[in-house]
């Protein structure tokens, strides 16, 4: 299991480190959702991974890490605002820019009149 | 009743501030809200003189909901944490009355955003447990976003988007960070960490040292070190004058990170994981500053020019950090207060420079006269020579600390050069775009905007805590001094935080 789960979050993150080193603002906030996704998974391994295994004390023979889980559930929430907010201004620069480069001709231009 | 909860009030007092100013007032609700943030901001600013009266003899404590260290959440408020939040306090002021005369108006709710904004940087400063550190990051990044863009403009708009995905990638690696540190020690609490850290062996401790790099890498970004430091330029530049003072603190955020996380949980006493950051951060310092000296020298806008100034200081810090000893970090917060203050002076000055010139803006090329040539002339040359670090203003004393602070021959050789010559950089810097913008002006009628007392009064007020700096230099740097002992001597702090079963010493 732990290979698989180790598979997972390595494929992610790659996946995600090469969206977001594009130069377009979309695929760029795709990957930063798919970032926060391999983050959330791999805080959830902190825990070690188990099975049949409740996060409270008594009630099966050995109990599983329950603070990982309270992280991730922070996380999610902190990343879902994130991710709401980052594609709200992707759309806004695309429709005050005109375009949804994250560093076109233009900008270069006005940085040499500086 | 009050004494025993000082510790949350400087997060408490922003927090519900927000919460009123977002409140519908009636048809008029801009001046409601600014009465109630000033009304919060000196109110934060008594809480937090008060604070740093009561950390003088121990470290406060304060656990959440009662559940104690390592279980509960802390917030601690020892020495380093009081000076942050008095520090914050004092900046946060001045720059609302600043911002009180027009700027808040320039988009919605700028000043409910200040106050969250403030309620993050004080929860960074207070907070004793790492994700609660990761939380607090990010309410101050969130506010800091919305607030880069406040008066919109294609330029920051653009500024903005590199910021957020720069700072969004930079939470993920923190949160990796955290999960690597917490997978090893089993527990956030930085008291509780620094013990079980430092008993680490072998492959735990590697993966411990792989955590800490990358929460090095993290707040790295925040305090824009070297290579991590292409957003700040832009974002500083565009942005409105208040935003960027207040932003003056945010860098210091990341270096307060640095300080904490470096001299406690991998500091000298940390086994196999010490001293971890210290070559990087002596390397990767002094690039900074010879880098930020080259850009103060090659900017042609007074408000890049400032920019590049926070650059500079910023790797004068950490380098300064990077040499461990007391007198060293004792040098390096004396000189943090120093360069927060006047940088946010200058970037308040630019924009009063900027509106007054009108067409040719912050661009350091020659113009008309303005309105008020005298009086902001005067004030961009009282700051300018505090920012540079000529006597006999605080420049200069928290740069002499600093280059005493080296003392082996290495460290005079690179250091001394180097921050030396980024000085005498940025006096050709400053005096050349003084001359532009004030002595080589076009003939004629001078432009007509004006600008309120009140927004002279507040760069005046920031000037004038950079000249009490250097008139109560003696008893600042003996606080600092204290700091830096207590900080190279963690057990203080850490048997305070976990008053029985703390780490084995």
């Amino acid at each position: 299991m732990e290979t698989l789960y180790a598979i997972t979050v390595g494929t992610l993150t790659a996946c995600s480190v090469f969206l977001i080193l594009r130069g377009r603002s979309f695929p760029i906030v795709i990957g930063i959702t798919m970032l926060s996704y391999a983050v959330n998974l791999f805080l959830f391994s902190t825990g070690r991974l188990t099975v049949n295994e409740l996060p409270l004390v008594g009630l099966s023979e050995s109990s599983s890490d329950p603070l990982p889980q309270a992280l991730v559930l922070t996380a999610i929430v902190i990343g879902f605002a994130m991710t709401a907010y980052s594609i709200i201004l992707a759309v806004r620069v695309r429709g005050e820019i005109g375009s949804d480069e994250v560093n076109d001709s233009n900008y270069a231009e006005q940085e040499g009149q500086r | 009743m009050l004494a025993n909860h000082l510790v949350i009030l400087p997060i408490l007092i922003p927090l519900f501030a927000a919460l009123l100013q977002l409140l519908p007032w009636g048809d008029n609700p801009q001046r409601y809200r600014r009465i109630i943030g000033i009304t919060a901001s000196s109110l934060t600013l008594i809480t937090a003189i008060w604070l740093v009266g009561s950390v003088q003899d121990e470290v406060l404590v304060y656990a959440l909901g009662s559940w104690q260290a390592p279980f509960g959440i802390v917030l601690v408020a020892d020495k380093l944490a009081a000076l942050m939040v008095a520090l914050t306090a004092v900046l946060a002021l001045p720059v609302l009355i600043f911002a009180c005369h027009g700027e808040d108006n320039l988009g919605s709710h700028f000043q409910a955003l200040y106050q969250f904004q403030i309620l993050g940087i004080m929860g960074a400063f207070l907070t004793g447990d790492l994700f609660n550190l990761f939380v607090f990051f990010e309410i101050l990044l969130i506010s800091s976003y919305a607030l880069l863009m406040h008066g919109g403009g294609k330029l920051k708009l653009r500024a903005t988007l590199h910021y957020v995905v720069l700072n969004l990638t930079g939470s993920a690696l923190f949160l990796i960070s955290l999960g690597v540190l917490y997978g090893i020690t089993g527990t956030l609490n930085m008291a509780d960490m620094a013990g079980k850290v430092a008993v680490l062996e072998g492959d735990d401790a590697a993966l411990a040292r792989a955590g800490g790099m990358l929460l090095f890498v993290v707040f790295g970004l925040k305090a824009a070190l070297l290579p991590l430091y292409f957003w700040l330029p832009q974002a500083y530049a565009n942005t409105t004058g208040t935003v960027a003072a207040l932003f003056a603190i945010m860098t210091k955020v990341g270096i307060y990170a640095i300080i904490r996380v470096f001299t406690m949980i991998f500091g000298a006493d940390a086994g196999e994981s010490s001293n971890l950051a210290q070559d990087w951060l002596w390397w990767l310092g002094l690039f900074t500053i010879f880098i930020g000296a080259l850009g103060v020298l090659g900017s042609r806008d007074l408000r890049l020019v400032v920019a590049y100034l926070v650059l500079v200081s910023v790797g004068t810090m950490l380098t300064t950090l990077s040499l461990g000893h007391t007198d060293a970090i004792g040098a390096l917060l004396f000189y943090l207060v120093h360069s927060t203050l006047v940088t946010a002076a200058l970037f308040l000055l630019a924009d009063l420079i900027a509106e007054q010139r009108g067409k040719t803006a912050s661009r350091i090329v020659k113009g008309r006269k303005m309105a008020q040539h005298n009086l902001l002339g005067g004030l961009f040359f009282l700051a300018a020579i505090t920012v540079i670090g000529m006597p006999p203003l605080s420049g200069f004393v928290s740069k002499l600390f600093i280059l005493e602070a080296a003392r082996t021959g290495a460290q005079v050789v690179f250091l001394w050069p180097l921050i030396l010559g980024a000085t005498f950089l940025m006096m050709i810097a400053l005096s050349r775009a003084g001359s532009r913008m004030f002595w080589h002006t076009f003939e004629g009628k001078p432009n007509e905007t004006t600008h309120p007392k009140w927004q002279h009064a507040s760069v005046v007020m920031l000037l004038l805590s950079a000249v009490a700096l250097t008139v109560f230099a003696q008893p600042i740097s003996k606080y600092t001094d204290a700091i830096a002992i207590q900080l190279t001597t963690p057990f203080e702090y850490i048997s305070s935080v976990l008053p029985t079963g703390g780490p084995d010493e």
